[in-house]
């Protein structure tokens, strides 16, 4: 999906308190099929920038389009199937405590089903071998049947994180999806995401504080007080802006030091763009 | 990696054992329920058809019309006044008597190091469930007997219900308040009516209060519809009607509760 | 507690203590501090309350037509004592219990009908009400029409739960006549009510991030409730409605009385043929039915929590 944003600005939810803008009026053009990471201190919008993509925020000012396709000019019905077609994954994984994994997975086909085969698949999961392989390219399979309360708060994010790989939806808007996960599961996950949004040929947005695996894509933005910094590609993420960007809040700059050269060459290929 | 671990499983694919049995545990429950649902609707003999019946649905709409017109005749309206002043003090001297009995009988009914011996636990207990079981409408109906039509059996009705119903609740409150203080006096040696007076009821008194202030609300609906079968209020109103449901002047003085 | 007075006596103190001495005269006090006052000063405010308490109380003590003294007249004693005593034996022929165990199985049918009929009320109009099944409130704002619907109904629950169920059995009975028909609509009418309310109610106050989500990515209205919103609710929902079949039960025999058929009615007929054997008979039963509800119903919630 080819996304437009043109001085689009946003304002703080009512119900958060915060007043005065979120996100300034920001202009950006994502391509379909392009994969960005955005990165920046904690306040400085990145969610905000993810909500207002999924159209769970209204901008305040500015016009957002979709393929051409304004979706705040929609009626609510529209907007609504408009949705289906992007896919929202929040820093806390959306998963009911009592509910098993492979319904939890199955979840992300949910715009796609009748209300009869959702009701059937709650009764008998209606799909498991695609469950089975999309928890399988987060290494979660053996996870299958297992209930969402027992698991780890790191098989919680790469279940939630598998939904990717059954969803439609041509633009993935994933929130730090690595905050639960170590090193070196941070980069499986992130080399798995990246390279199902390319096979599917869906556009990738992802917020990250981990700036070492922020360099690995080929674009990078960088947020602060609402405002965007820079948009650059990952290879010219220099430490001169990293730290002018996360000036004061320098503790929330992870993984700051590149990757080892290994790891490196393996990303650099599972993390090409065409 | 993800190979290792696989093989170890088996059959990932299919439904575990344990998940397989427990789905199979809860269809069973689902239909047992559905039997007793299908049975109850088919050994009753509703009568469903009588509702399409013309002139049924002409009384039910009459009904309904005249509920949203109520009478403002000034007789009535005063008759209607003194039943629900009455409703309202059946249900406050019922209540009161109730938190009274209650607490007495909550005493011996609490179980607990110190509280009294097993067998007058066992029967206070006993006795509460007996009179919480029973709905205040049968209390009043068996009352009435004893005390005549009116408001009295009515209040007391309420009384010996809520005195079940309270009781309970005071005791589990007694139960649960924190032992600190009953524990120094006895270790004094104080005996217990001194020790609960002093150092468990005034932990408990805000939640006995409301407690009773929640039961008092309650009722004054109960008390409402006490009437029903002779037990005064704005419920003896309703159902003394001389021609209910079908004269003009059916009012909505339930709502006034 | 003793009031401090000068004929305090000396316990032996240890030596340096001077709390005692200071309790004897006020005058060792030390300056600026108030002295507190020899009368106890709630006294006044409780007194005053409880007059009033009891002043209140007379009038309606009067209202209530309150005469404990009624219960000991010698006709009314006669009476009440003859029903009393006929009550052992309580009656245990087979004709009677059968009919007996005939008419709790009514009393329960007519709870169990009347809960599924409530059940079919309260579901949609629970769902219907939720906010958390909003689209239209997904960036923020619900709109005008979405939320006058669902506070519609919202009040339709209420009124609903608000008319005690007698009333409408009453309405019900000159409709429909006397038996059980009256009784299953107004138990499934106010249960409806009652159990729509708190449906909704649990489903606004459990967490809804996984259901936003859901919402948030396309999903359907009721899909988004299966998937997103029951898992967490269920067995609060269940637990609920399991306790208020339990209630039912009890407000079926009640509704006997105004001739909803079941145990309720008949022990209304005996009543009013001073027939206290077959009173104690059908008390003793209802007792047991209540217990043995309360114990199901305790032991499925557990099983459900």
């Amino acid at each position: 999906m080819r996304v437009v944003l043109d001085r689009v600005a946003v304002r703080h939810p009512a119900a958060s308190g915060r007043p005065g803008p979120a996100l300034r009026p920001l202009s950006l053009t994502i391509e379909r099929g392009e994969q960005l990471a955005v990165v920046g201190p904690s306040g400085a919008g990145k969610t905000t920038l993810l909500h207002a993509l999924a159209c769970a925020l209204p901008p305040s000012a500015g016009l957002l389009r979709f393929d051409e396709i304004d979706p705040w000019s929609l009626p609510t019905r529209r907007l609504h199937r408009q949705r289906s077609k992007l896919f929202l994954a929040p820093q806390v994984p959306p998963l009911p405590p009592r509910q098993r994994v492979v319904t939890a997975v199955l979840a992300a086909r949910l715009p796609q089903w009748s209300l009869a085969t959702a009701l059937r698949s709650l009764v008998y999961p209606a799909d498991i071998p695609a469950a089975r392989f999309a928890l399988a390219q987060f290494d979660v399979e053996h996870k299958l049947w297992a209930r969402v309360d027992r698991l780890s708060g790191g098989e919680r994010q790469r279940v939630a994180l598998s939904r990717t790989a059954l969803t439609a939806a041509t633009l993935w808007l994933v929130d730090e999806p690595l905050s639960s996960l170590d090193p070196t599961r941070s980069v499986q996950a992130i080399d798995a995401l990246t390279r199902l949004a390319r096979e599917r040929g869906a556009t990738l947005i992802v917020t990250l504080h981990q700036v070492g695996v922020a360099r690995l894509f080929p674009r990078v933005l960088g947020l602060r007080d609402g405002l965007l910094q820079f948009d650059v590609s990952g290879t010219d993420l220099s430490e001169e802006r990293l730290r002018a960007l996360y000036a004061q809040h320098e503790d929330e700059l992870l993984n700051a030091a590149p990757l080892p050269r290994v790891a490196q060459a393996d990303h650099a290929s599972g993390l090409s763009w065409r | 990696m993800s190979d290792a671990r696989t093989k170890g499983l088996g059959d990932i694919g299919a439904m575990p054992g344990d998940l397989r049995r427990s789905r199979f545990s809860a269809a069973l429950m689902a239909l047992a329920l559905l039997v007793l649902v299908v049975s109850s609707f088919t050994s009753l003999d509703l009568q469903w058809s009588k509702f399409a019946d013309d002139q049924a649905e002409q009384r039910m709409l009459k009904f309904f019309s005249e509920l949203l017109s109520p009478s403002m005749d000034s007789r009535f309206l005063k008759n209607t006044t003194v039943a629900a002043l009455e409703t309202l003090a059946m249900s406050a001297v019922g209540t009161l008597l109730a938190a009274v009995a209650g607490l007495l009988f909550a005493l011996p009914a609490t179980q607990g190091a110190g509280m009294g011996r097993a067998a007058i636990c066992g029967a206070a207990r006993f006795v509460l469930n007996a009179l919480r079981s029973i709905p205040e409408l049968v209390w009043a109906a068996l009352l009435i007997i004893a005390a005549g039509l009116g408001p009295f059996a009515g209040t007391l009705a309420l009384a010996l219900h809520t005195t079940g119903v309270l009781g309970r609740l005071f005791a589990e409150a007694i139960e649960n308040a924190p032992g600190g203080p009953a524990l120094t006096l006895q270790t004094q040696g104080i005996p217990g009516g001194r020790v609960f007076l002093y150092a468990t009821l005034p932990q408990i008194v805000p939640q006995l209060l409301s407690y009773s202030l929640y039961r008092w609300e309650n009722n004054l609906r109960a008390a409402a519809v006490m009437g029903v079968v002779g037990g005064g209020g704005l419920g003896a109103l309703l159902s003394f009607h001389p021609r209910f449901s079908i004269s003009p002047p059916v009012e909505r003085d339930w709502r006034r509760i | 507690m003793q009031p401090p007075s000068h004929g305090l006596r000396r316990q032996t103190t240890p030596p340096g203590f001077h709390g005692a001495e200071a309790l004897t005269t006020a005058s060792t006090q030390p300056a600026g501090r108030i002295q507190p006052a020899n009368r106890d000063p709630a006294w006044m405010g409780r007194l005053f309350w409880a007059c009033a308490g009891v002043a209140l109380l007379l009038p309606a003590l009067i209202a209530t037509e309150f005469k404990p003294w009624i219960l000991f007249e010698p006709d009314s004693l006669r009476v009440s004592a003859q029903f009393a005593a006929d009550f052992f034996p309580p009656k245990v022929e087979p004709a009677f219990l059968t009919m007996i165990a005939r008419e709790t199985w009514r009393t329960v049918a007519i709870a169990t009908a009347g809960l599924a009929l409530g059940l079919l009320i309260a579901i949609p109009l629970a769902v219907v009400s939720t906010t958390v099944l909003s689209v239209s409130a997904i960036p923020g704002r619900m709109h005008a029409w979405p939320l006058i619907v669902r506070q519609t109904v919202r009040v339709v629950l209420i009124v609903l739960r608000s008319v005690p169920e007698l009333v409408w059995a009453l309405v019900f009975v000159r409709v429909v006549g006397l038996g059980p028909t009256a009784g299953v609509l107004a138990i499934a009418l106010t249960y409806g009510g009652m159990l729509g309310k708190v449906f909704s109610e649990i489903l606004e106050s459990d967490d809804r991030h996984a259901a936003q989500s859901l919402l948030r990515n396309g999903a359907g209205r009721l899909q988004t409730l299966l998937f997103g919103a029951l898992p967490q609710s269920a067995a609060e929902l269940t637990s609920y409605t399991v306790y208020r079949w339990e209630c039912a039960i009890r407000s079926s025999a009640v509704l006997g009385f105004v001739g909803a058929g079941g145990l309720g009615q008949q022990m209304d007929n005996s009543m009013k043929m001073f027939n206290g054997s077959e009173v104690a008979a059908m008390l003793t039963v209802f007792f047991v039915l209540v217990a043995i509800s309360d114990a199901v119903s305790a032991r499925l919630r557990s099983m459900l929590g």
